[in-house]
């Protein structure tokens, strides 16, 4: 057990600081599409400093980091407050799943483009009658020629209306067993068989699509892994995001719980026992998350991929969001029921934690059966 | 930054692991906690003090080995899984007292002998209720752990002293207490103008009473992860409406939770253990977190585990209340979950 930065390591993180004091865009613009365009500027400011996909290999635009320097990435632009980059699901999803899946071609065809977020990307998994059952999608692909002709609905679509590629797995053959007929592909999202309309959440805003898909057409050349692969490239895709993007959301939930403490210090409530208690329980189980995703890390760094210990820190990183930002609600007293315009647009973001990127209970089920060996419900 | 094992601390628990599922059997267990008067055999002693466990943490100028906190650890929680009856713990926490307090004439007469094995040693839970005049005691310690079995006894007098009463000496009467947990035995020590010695060294309390509520979260961490196995092993066996009870997901979600607060609680106790050896200014948050959430796992996942096994788990029979038993016991020890959440508020000045 060594806790302490290599040499290599702290000069990584030193660079970065830097560079970042250097080169903080300010705040992002309100409006999502001035919103959009910042983030899609800071990512290319990103990218020519070598800094989009720092764990990237080096011939693809990235620099090689290990996973600790990719861990010490996410936590410097999270302590400077940096906006997040345009291209999130290319970054953390798509990019990987090309580099572990994908020709040499498609890597030289892809890539670059992603990481200088020139085309963004977005996820077609999740389908209306198929959620956490991901594996009973109905959207069909049936081959014509070069081509395949997808026909279907997706819905969660996050960034669609701002994408050019959709990592889309649809059903290629509706008579294997259901993991089995699957393939994934990707979609070119700039053409009329693919009709993208807003889903408006809780919050008001709208960060996910529904996607109408009516005869849509994809070259056979950009299917990912194989036909009647896509179940297993899938994974991929998911626990990357498991991984990758669980390691910036436990440093984010204790810039979250370091404003919270702050001002409960300010208000007095924290003098409050039972609040102090609550406070202090939070505060544990958020470095709980960190030092699991730190041990998740090494164990990633030894075995070379992801295990689905990943979900063990997504679900955790649910709860601890979901109950700090409650608390944060309840001790604003009888002024909780006027909107503020930090913790109650927080409060009901959190609220889709435990759903988003593998509800929690599918977490239990693969932290139940793959990591304690119980038997399959299915 | 590695935040795994190394090798040398895998092969402390691979050894740890053989020699106590060899010698602490089930039923040597049972032997131990209801029939043996002492709660142990001289020859298990003396087993386990060729292995060096009483030296471990001694430093090597004192006659010990030196080892971390992590390889203290590393042992507690292997001791834990197995819930061998041992003094062991109580002397190791007296042993890291005299070090921090003891000047080097007192380190000199006791560490080599505790790190040998030749002298057993234990630390009362509080110096509450006693009275002290020039270097006599008087006034009775309830809850201390292994007296029955110890040589020396080191009490914390009040904030800044510590003194060291040999138990053997006069107006010193051990008694047994009923304790909940019978695998480690607990007494009732009455002092009657009993001699007292004052720890005259210059260090600090502080580091040896977090790596000794580190060790006992390390314990705890232990009694979780064997409780679980046994509920998911039951899990995976159990047949009821003509399948496993381990596919209905209120089963399964239960053992899933265990595992999450057996790896949280782990994660917690050796980043403590690595802040007391390489990180002293984060060492005391780092211990005080590990001790509050190991507590926890340590009482919640064998209730969760009992849970699962349904009557069985409730039955005498069946050991899985051994474990239970002294999960609460830790949970109570050193500070309980609450109060070391106290004190991760009053270092987080809140």
């Amino acid at each position: 057990v060594d806790l302490t930065a290599s040499p290599q390591e702290q000069a990584f993180r030193d660079e970065l600081r830097d560079w970042l004091q250097a080169n903080h865009p300010g705040p992002e613009p309100e409006g999502d599409v001035a919103g959009f365009q910042f983030r899609r500027d800071w990512q290319l400011t990103l990218h020519e400093a070598g800094l989009a996909g720092v764990s990237w290999p080096e011939a693809y635009g990235g620099r090689g980091a290990t996973l600790v320097e990719q861990a010490i990435y996410n936590e410097e632009l999270a302590r400077a407050r940096a906006p997040s980059a345009a291209n999130i699901l290319g970054l953390a999803m798509g990019g990987p799943t090309v580099i572990a899946h994908g020709t040499e071609e498609q890597k030289r065809r892809y890539l670059e483009p992603i990481l200088s977020a020139r085309e963004i990307w977005c996820q077609g998994f999740s389908e209306p009658e198929a959620g956490s059952d991901l594996a009973s999608l109905k959207t069909r692909a049936v081959r014509d020629g070069d081509e395949w002709v997808v026909t279907g609905q997706k819905v969660w679509t996050t960034l669609a209306h701002h994408a050019k590629w959709c990592m889309l797995v649809a059903r290629t053959d509706p008579d294997a067993p259901r993991h089995k007929g699957l393939t994934y592909f990707l979609m070119d999202m700039e053409q009329d068989a693919v009709q993208v309309r807003p889903l408006r959440q809780i919050t008001g805003e709208a960060e996910f699509n529904e996607l109408f898909i009516e005869e849509a057409r994809i070259p056979h050349a950009n299917i990912v892994g194989g036909e009647g692969n896509g179940w297993a490239v899938a994974i991929t895709t998911l626990m990357h995001e498991r991984a990758t993007l669980a390691f910036g959301l436990q440093i984010r939930v204790k810039i979250t719980l370091g404003e919270l403490l702050a001002e409960a210090r300010e208000s007095g409530a924290s003098a409050d026992p039972i609040i102090r208690d609550r406070l202090a329980q939070l505060y544990i189980e958020s470095e709980v998350l960190r030092l699991g995703a730190l041990r998740g890390l090494s164990a990633i760094m030894r075995t070379g991929v992801p295990g689905p210990e990943g979900s063990l820190g997504k679900w955790q990183w649910a709860e601890v969001n979901q109950a700090l930002t409650e608390l944060a609600v309840e001790l604003r007293g009888p002024r909780a029921v006027l909107n503020d315009d930090r913790w109650t647009y927080r409060f009901l973001r959190a609220r889709a934690n435990s759903i988003e990127g593998g509800t929690t209970e599918i977490l239990r089920n693969i932290v139940a059966e793959r990591v304690l060996g119980l038997p399959r419900m299915r | 930054m590695r935040f795994e094992l190394t090798d040398d601390q895998q092969a402390i628990r691979r050894t740890a692991r053989e020699f106590l599922a060899s010698r602490y059997p089930p039923e040597e267990i049972r032997r131990l906690a209801f029939d043996d008067e002492r709660g142990f055999t001289d020859e298990q002693w003396t087993a386990i003090a060729e292995l060096g466990w009483p030296a471990l943490v001694v430093g090597e100028d004192d006659g010990g080995l030196g080892l971390g906190v992590v390889e203290l650890a590393v042992l507690q929680e292997e001791l834990g899984y197995a819930l061998a009856p041992t003094p062991l713990l109580s002397t190791v926490a007296a042993a890291l007292v005299i070090a921090a307090r003891g000047d080097d004439a007192q380190r000199a007469e006791w560490l080599p002998g505790i790190a040998e094995g030749g002298l057993r040693a234990t630390v009362a839970p509080d110096g509450d209720g006693l009275s002290s005049d020039a270097d006599a005691l008087a006034g009775t310690l309830q809850a201390v752990p292994d007296a029955g079995a110890a040589d020396l006894l080191v009490v914390a007098v009040d904030a800044d002293r510590d003194v060291v009463v040999d138990l053997r000496g006069d107006g010193v009467t051990v008694e047994p207490a009923d304790a909940l947990d019978p695998t480690r035995r607990l007494s009732t020590v009455r002092l009657a103008r009993a001699r007292a010695q004052p720890l005259r060294g210059a260090g600090s309390r502080s580091r040896a009473s977090d790596t000794v509520a580190v060790a006992i979260a390390a314990e705890s961490v232990g009694v979780a992860q064997r409780t679980m196995e046994m509920a998911v092993a039951h899990a995976r066996d159990r047949r009821q409406f003509g399948q496993p009870i381990g596919v209905f997901q209120a089963v399964s979600h239960a053992c899933a939770q265990m595992l999450l607060e057996v790896e949280g609680a782990r994660s917690a106790v050796l980043y403590a253990a690595w802040a007391l050896d390489a990180a002293p200014d984060e060492a005391p948050l780092a211990a005080a977190m590990a001790k509050a959430y190991a507590s926890d796992a340590g009482r919640r996942v064998p209730a969760a585990a009992l849970q699962v096994l349904g009557g069985i788990g409730f039955t005498w029979e069946h050991d899985l209340h051994l474990w239970l038993k002294r999960g609460h016991a830790n949970a109570a020890t050193w500070g309980d979950a609450r109060s070391h959440r106290r004190r991760v508020a009053d270092l987080l000045a809140l």
